[in-house]
């Protein structure tokens, strides 16, 4: 409820804004159901920027369509996938997921809207991945998934559907403070020999070109991502990885304490942006 | 002819032997407003190469920032992160150029535009674009001395007055 009306507000105000481009204009209702908050009040803690934006808005008319409909979302065939492994038994201990957390649906709406997160009991802040690896290797005594392995994306991204449309919602107080500080200060840290930030790209020229690129607000509440480039899943670490890339610069490693806290704090960026994975991204 | 001869001996010693006549990265002189006086080689630029350096993805790739009206027929994809550069050459002189060229950031404070002249200073620098750690420091800037000169020629061409 709160959602709809939320999304209405936002289109009529879109329409009295006039004349932007048509495909930045348009709304995303996957399947004709599930109601996604593509631009919103950015949260508090924001400094430089207003309107928060999901990188959907900045694509083409073509490629936004294809997330409006699970068929025509190449990246929901790995959500197929990843169903089949939820099933599976694996490990020492004779156990699937569904042993533990019965089908997706029950057992996980709303666990992507709400990490990175803090793990009381291990006293550290966990991403999707670390949480499944510990899932994997503690309960089921089977073998950790490599970051980007198949099997580990699928998964995130099974997860992330049973939260479409829900608001990001990370929180950055209390531990896990001192780690979103640090990610802050690696989202304003110059990198490489071309010399930039995610906030030169993100947050100072978000709707610019840079050569073909139409650069986005680099909101991560669309991961895993389907990328038309290279016709799979991309999770947020290797999407990351490849900014950092192509500013000449030597990269962190997927899991690295550096791109743990930068995750965290680009999440809490997307904070009151709906959850959208996977989405399709060029 | 003799700048090709030049050049060829250039590719050949690599960056870290630099002809008698060249001002080596860390020797450039900047005045107070970012301006570099002295000619990088002492060879007069080459436009038509200064542009070819500009539009090519793998050299300058200036126009990943920067629109140009004049090469939008020829090379695609012009963006919009840095101002057009039509007419740049009625704003600012070549001593300017050169400078902006080499290091914008002693002519715009904090810009976001790469300095092509450096070679030490970065925050993890890589080895181009592997994602691997640079392999030395002091490293090769991102364009040759020639190079530079050639696009600086190539942008003093760019006048509209
Ligand atoms: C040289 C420019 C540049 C820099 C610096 C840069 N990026 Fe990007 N980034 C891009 C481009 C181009 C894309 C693809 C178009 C888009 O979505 O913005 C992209 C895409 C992304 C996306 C995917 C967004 C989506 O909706 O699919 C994320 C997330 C992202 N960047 C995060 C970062 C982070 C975090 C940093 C810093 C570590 C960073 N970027 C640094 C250029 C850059
Ligand atoms: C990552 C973006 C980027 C790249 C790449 C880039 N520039 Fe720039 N450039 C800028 C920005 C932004 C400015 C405006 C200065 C400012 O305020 O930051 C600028 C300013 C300039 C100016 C002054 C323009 C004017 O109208 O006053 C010149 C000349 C220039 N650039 C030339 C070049 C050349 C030549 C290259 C490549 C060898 C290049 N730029 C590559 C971003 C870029």
């Amino acid at each position: 409820m709160k959602l709809k009306s939320l999304t209405s507000a936002l289109a009529v105000l879109a329409l009295s804004a006039g004349a932007v481009a048509a495909a930045e204009d348009s709304e995303l209702i996957i399947n004709g159901d599930i109601e996604i908050v593509t631009r919103t009040k950015a949260p508090a803690h924001m400094e430089n920027i207003d309107e928060i934006r999901s990188g959907w808005t900045f694509r083409s008319e073509e490629t936004q369509a294809l997330q409006m409909d699970d068929f025509d979302n190449p990246g929901m065939i790995f959500v197929d996938q990843a169903r089949e492994t939820w099933d599976q038994v694996d490990g020492s201990e004779g156990k699937s997921c569904a042993s533990c957390h019965g089908t997706p649906e029950e057992g996980m709406a709303g666990v992507r809207a709400v990490y990175p997160k803090w793990n009381e009991a291990a006293g550290e802040l966990r991403t999707l991945e670390m949480q499944i690896n510990d899932c994997r290797e503690n309960r089921m005594g089977a073998e950790k998934w490599g970051w980007n392995a198949g099997p580990m994306v699928n998964m995130t991204a099974l997860i992330s559907v049973q939260s479409r449309g829900m608001p990001v919602n990370v929180a950055i107080d209390g531990p896990v403070q001192e780690i979103w500080e640090k990610g802050k200060e690696i989202y304003y840290t110059r990198f490489g020999q071309l010399d930039l930030s995610c906030a030169n790209c993100h947050e100072q020229n978000y709707d610019n070109l840079i050569r073909a690129d139409h650069l986005s607000q680099g909101q991560i509440n669309g991961f895993p991502a389907y990328r038309l480039k290279n016709a799979k899943l991309n999770s947020i670490h290797n999407r990351f990885k490849g900014c950092v890339r192509d500013t000449r610069a030597e990269t962190f490693k997927e899991g690295s304490p550096e791109f743990i806290a930068l995750e965290l704090y680009v999440a809490s960026r997307g904070n009151g942006l709906s959850v959208e994975g996977p989405s399709v991204r060029n | 002819m003799k700048r090709a001869i030049l050049s060829a001996a250039c590719l050949f010693a690599g960056a870290s032997l630099v002809s008698a006549a060249e001002v080596a990265p860390l020797d450039v002189k900047f005045d107070d407003y970012g301006a570099v006086e002295q000619s990088l080689t002492g060879v007069a630029g080459d436009p038509a190469n200064g542009r070819k350096v500009m539009g090519t993805k793998s050299l300058g790739n200036c126009v990943s920032c920067h629109a140009i009206s004049e090469m939008a027929e020829d090379v695609p994809f012009h963006g919009e992160v840095g101002p057009v550069l039509d007419g740049v050459a009625d704003r600012w002189n070549e001593a300017e150029l050169r400078g902006i060229v080499a290091n914008s950031k002693k002519t715009f404070e904090g810009t976001v535009m790469p300095a092509y002249y450096q070679t030490t200073g970065y925050n993890r620098p890589g080895d181009a674009y592997t994602g691997k750690a640079a392999k030395s420091d002091p490293m090769p800037p991102l364009l040759s001395a020639q190079q530079i000169e050639d696009v600086v020629a190539y942008l003093m061409t760019l006048k509209e007055e």
